[in-house]
């Protein structure tokens, strides 16, 4: 086949594809408003039309917020940053599942769910995060500065400064890379304690456990960092961990379950051998 | 140290359930001496209350089962609480809309479903062991007591009802004590929960045997 032929292939598509056609959407939102952190918050139904299916949810939602912002009212509050699932700025409760899961059939970020997953008609449920170490700020925006009081409290190594040492000069085994930097994707969004029915951080923390204990560099501080970060953890208030698995369901990096058991492991391990939290 | 962490407060919850499982396979295997005739089930029954003699006084060795059993339910029941009032201040005010993607109804039943094994427990106790629940009464020897019980459709249901539950208390407990215990990984998973609802099963169609065979009159 010629170049030539396949861009007429291609733009002709294009024209007659049915599934190209467009396809707005006209829905219904139920969204939590809260105008601040002692604000007792409620859910408020507003439509939408003219969505595409091409755009992706905060899409969706600018829509919504262009609008109210025209009728002069207060536009919705969410977090968001890069729009690329790496930042993990944004999260959503969207119909009851964290970053919309139960909607997506595969690990997202509320911002790479697009709005080809819903059908015309259909009402969405978007609420903040909720647990007692994420109050809400406003509307949708909760504050996750738990999460990095945690990293604070031990997600750290000590190394000299000054001239960087030779990166050759330390192996590490290929099945422990690999492992750490599974570990290491996450992006700290929060949907393992928002889908957590316990409210629990354990995922997160036994992410950021495993990515440096897993290494080299992390072993002089691994029993003082599981004890302490495990300890800032209850100290903010999440829940504990009964495994069931909602956390790692709903992780956008599809972060597993196994950095928990590993993180109980490095826990008991500390404890027995004399590692206790810095108070 | 235990007061303020909760993955040690998980580590009892794991260990204690470890040592009543021990249990639970023990008493199992006891019962289906039923099947071996009256004489043979209570003179089990008896030989428990007098291991040890003459050396021991009788009923050393069951009494000290008691003590360990329970101060273990104890700790179980005081981790598991503290643990779930942790969860509940962890989120005191739920989601108007929230829907499961991973979890098991096992491992949603986990607490109310203890609690109710704990309330079957008593009962149990109550019924089989000391007789006062029972329709033969105190009196009667223990094959007597578990026949006139579970001759009554009723009292097997109970006892079905609560195994059941149990099983799955159990299903999930195995799986969740090896994650607590730091003994499970992505290699070992899939080995764990199998083991975990094949154990269950067996153990459970172990206990369930005996008041169904009684209730079908192949014991009496």
């Amino acid at each position: 086949m010629t170049a030539t032929a396949e861009g007429t292939t291609f733009a002709s598509g294009t024209a007659s594809d049915p599934a190209m056609a467009k396809h707005d959407m006209t829905l219904t939102l139920r969204i939590w408003r809260q105008k601040g952190p002692r604000d007792k918050g409620r859910m408020v139904t507003y439509q939408v039309e003219d969505i595409s299916p091409d755009m992706s949810f905060l899409e969706m939602l600018d829509v919504l917020n262009e609008k109210l912002i025209l009728a002069g009212d207060d536009p919705v509050v969410f977090d968001h940053d890069c729009r690329e699932g790496i930042c993990g700025s944004c999260g959503l409760m969207i119909n009851g599942t964290a970053h919309g899961r139960g909607t997506s059939g595969g690990p997202t970020t509320t911002c790479q769910l697009h709005m080809r997953k819903f059908k015309d008609g259909d009402t969405i449920d978007i609420e903040p995060w909720r647990a007692t170490a994420f109050p809400v700020i406003k509307d949708l925006s909760v504050d996750r500065s738990a999460l990095d009081r945690i990293i604070q409290s031990g997600g750290y190594i000590s190394a000299p400064t000054g001239t960087a040492p030779e990166a050759h000069s330390i192996l590490v085994p290929k099945k422990d890379s690999d492992a750490a930097f599974d570990a290491a994707t996450c992006i700290g969004c929060g949907a393992c304690v928002a889908a957590c029915p316990n409210a629990s951080s354990m995922l997160f923390t036994a992410a950021k456990v495993s990515h440096l204990g897993l290494v080299p560099q992390g072993q002089p501080e691994r029993n003082d960092r599981v004890v302490n970060m495990v300890a800032q953890q209850d100290r903010e208030g999440f829940g504990g961990c009964t495994n069931i698995g909602e956390c790692s369901a709903a992780c956008p990096k599809g972060i597993s379950m196994e950095n928990i058991s590993r993180l109980n492991h490095d826990l008991l391990g500390a404890l027995r051998a004399g590692a206790r939290p810095k108070s | 140290m235990a007061k303020t962490n909760s993955v040690a407060k998980k580590a009892v919850v794991a260990v204690t359930g470890i040592i009543m499982i021990l249990y639970l396979i023990a008493h199992m295997i006891g019962n289906l001496k039923v099947f071996a005739g009256r004489e043979s089930f209570n003179g089990y029954s008896e030989w428990i209350r007098t291991i040890g003699e003459p050396a021991v006084p009788a009923q050393t060795t069951l009494t000290i089962i008691r003590i360990v059993l329970l101060t273990v339910v104890i700790a179980h029941f005081w981790a598991v609480i503290s643990l779930w009032r942790q969860a509940k201040r962890a989120r005191p005010n739920g989601y108007v809309t929230k829907k499961a993607v991973a979890q098991s109804y096992a491992s949603r039943t986990m607490r109310w479903g203890g609690v109710i094994v704990g309330l079957f427990i008593i009962y149990h106790i109550l019924d089989l062991t000391m007789g006062v629940a029972n329709p033969e009464g105190p009196d009667g020897t223990p094959y007597d007591r578990l026949v006139a019980g579970f001759s009554n459709p009723f009292i097997t249901a109970v006892y079905v009802l609560a195994l059941v539950l149990l099983g799955m208390h159990l299903r999930h407990g195995i799986w969740s004590a090896t994650q607590t215990l730091g003994q499970s990984n992505k290699r070992r998973e899939k080995t764990v929960n199998l083991f975990a609802l094949v154990f269950s099963v067996v153990l459970i169609g172990g206990f369930l045997i005996v008041p169904f065979s009684v209730l079908f009159g192949l014991v009496g």
